[in-house]
């Protein structure tokens, strides 16, 4: 049992995931388990059958069952959870559109998993990238603790009456998962009262106040529900702040949409999701050493895109990398893709170019990196050229 | 149909907040064939109300008293199932000018 006062624990991603599942108490709980994902549901499990938490855990029979479930808990008023991982989020898709198309605030963990085929269990962001067009809002995190406090502040931004959308909280699986790193917990008592009490618009369960969930919605008033989703997406840009602000008081944290690191005087800049972040941060420091002018742009939410912040940071840079781990086939990547028309507006566009790297939980070493910042620094760079980083010819 | 509202005036999520709005939900417009009733030829066996599967016979105390076109499809079961043929389903092309 945590104690009362903040503390520091060394923890997997996973565990700190479990933790703050823990202190957020939901209602309802239910998951399936799939590698990475399987130590969140286990550590929760525990909980539930020690009696630390009250939560209905529901071991369902598949990932299509374990949102089914979520979806069935939020219409009827309960705060609900679940978890999950690559093909686990694949079979969970008809109803990931179905939680967000209904605005049921949903909070899921998403341990990144390269999609099969063929069968991989290691990092990339295939998983998660299939499912950016379903209405959820999406964070990528760095680290175990970035995973811990974002699944804590989401649970706020997820329920917050001008949003109303659900949120995943995406860690790469492995790399964060399973590594242990200290985290900083807050107390329970800090988190329950942050989280507060969920406050339902239309719950199922207030038979004095009938409604029906999921009615046939044709041409008539379809369109109209799918405007709302894109305003509430919009909402995001000004609920987000607020909910960061309130979650900086209670922790000493600070979040947003990106995170400059090093940017002030970078004529060269790379732009990244997830763990690798770490990495770049790393190869900035040992390259600054050396006198090149470089920085990084983490991209902490992907959905909704944080337009204005990219437009705000990588005007004006000489050349910007965007990394990504994942492919869109026939296509540019996605993370490339949506930086690149974030600057089509820009007065001063800087020299872009897309490079895939770590497809199948293949590394990504500091060495990568630096090849990718000297193709910048030296010329090489070719404008609008995919590059694949760490790939054998 | 009922008049439609704007995005920013209806429950999110598809949701249906109230009992019953199925009321309002004008059907009739469907229809492509319109039952007509002949008063003369009818016994008021209901034969019609019985089978039909919007309740879109309008009868009082076991007596005929017309067809509620707001709910109608135009399915035709009635015209099928009235002994006396008092029910014939005429294109709704012939009433394009009534509306």
């Amino acid at each position: 049992m945590m104690e009362k006062v903040a503390q520091m624990i060394a923890v997997t991603g996973a565990q700190a995931v479990a933790h703050a599942m823990r202190q957020i108490e939901p209602d309802v709980v239910a998951a399936y388990p799939i590698t990475p994902q399987t130590p969140i549901v286990e550590y929760f499990a525990k909980f539930v059958a020690d009696g630390v938490v009250k939560t209905e855990m529901i071991p369902v029979e598949s990932e299509h069952s374990a949102m089914s479930a979520v979806v069935g808990a939020a219409a009827a008023g309960a705060r609900a959870m679940t978890a999950t991982s690559a093909n686990g989020l694949a079979l969970m898709h008809e109803i990931v559109y179905i939680a967000a198309s209904t605005r049921l605030p949903v909070v899921m963990p998403v341990v990144n998993r390269a999609l099969s085929g063929p069968i991989n269990i290691h990092c990339d962001h295939s998983d998660t990238m299939a499912e950016r067009d379903s209405g959820w809002i999406q964070f990528y995190v760095e680290d175990a603790q970035e995973a811990y406090d974002l699944t804590i502040l989401s649970v706020r931004l997820a329920e917050h009456e001008h949003v109303r959308l659900p949120v995943m909280v995406n860690q790469d699986g492995f790399i964060i998962s399973h590594g242990v790193e200290p985290v900083s917990f807050l107390p329970d008592d800090v988190v329950k009262k942050f989280v507060g009490e969920l406050k339902p618009i239309y719950p199922l369960l207030d038979t004095e106040h009938p409604v029906t969930y999921g009615p046939l919605d044709l041409y008539d008033y379809y369109f109209e529900h799918k405007r709302q989703q894109i305003e509430a997406m919009k909402n995001v840009e000004k609920v987000f702040p607020e909910v960061a602000q309130e979650f900086f008081k209670i922790s000493g944290r600070k979040y947003s949409f990106v995170e400059p690191y090093k940017l002030d005087d970078a004529e060269h800049v790379m732009v990244a999701l997830g763990s690798t972040n770490g990495t770049v941060k790393y190869t900035v420091d040992k390259m600054r050493e050396e006198g090149c002018k470089v920085g990084l742009l983490k991209i902490w939410m992907f959905r909704p895109f944080p337009k204005d912040e990219i437009q705000r940071y990588l005007t004006g840079r000489k050349s910007v990398v965007v990394l990504d781990r994942s492919a869109s086939f026939g296509a540019e990547a996605p993370l490339y893709e949506a930086v690149k028309s974030s600057l089509y507006e820009s007065a001063s566009r800087p020299l872009l170019s897309s490079f895939i790297y770590g497809l199948g939980g293949r590394g990504i070493a500091i060495e990568d990196v630096e090849e990718a910042f000297e193709k910048s620094i030296s010329g090489e760079l070719v404008t609008d050229y995919e590059y694949y980083l760490g790939l054998r010819e | 149909m009922a008049e439609q509202k704007g995005w920013k005036d209806i429950p999110i999520g598809g949701t249906i907040v109230e009992a019953g709005s199925a009321r309002e939900y004008k059907t009739g417009d469907w229809r492509v064939l319109r039952p007509v009733y002949d008063r003369s030829k009818c016994i008021d066996c209901m034969m019609c109300w019985f089978y039909c599967p919007d309740l879109a016979i309008i009868q009082e105390d076991a007596v005929m008293k017309g067809i509620d076109y707001y709910y109608c499809k135009g399915c035709g079961i009635c015209a099928s199932v009235c002994p006396k043929s008092a029910i014939e389903m005429k294109p709704e092309t012939d009433f394009a000018e009534e509306g």
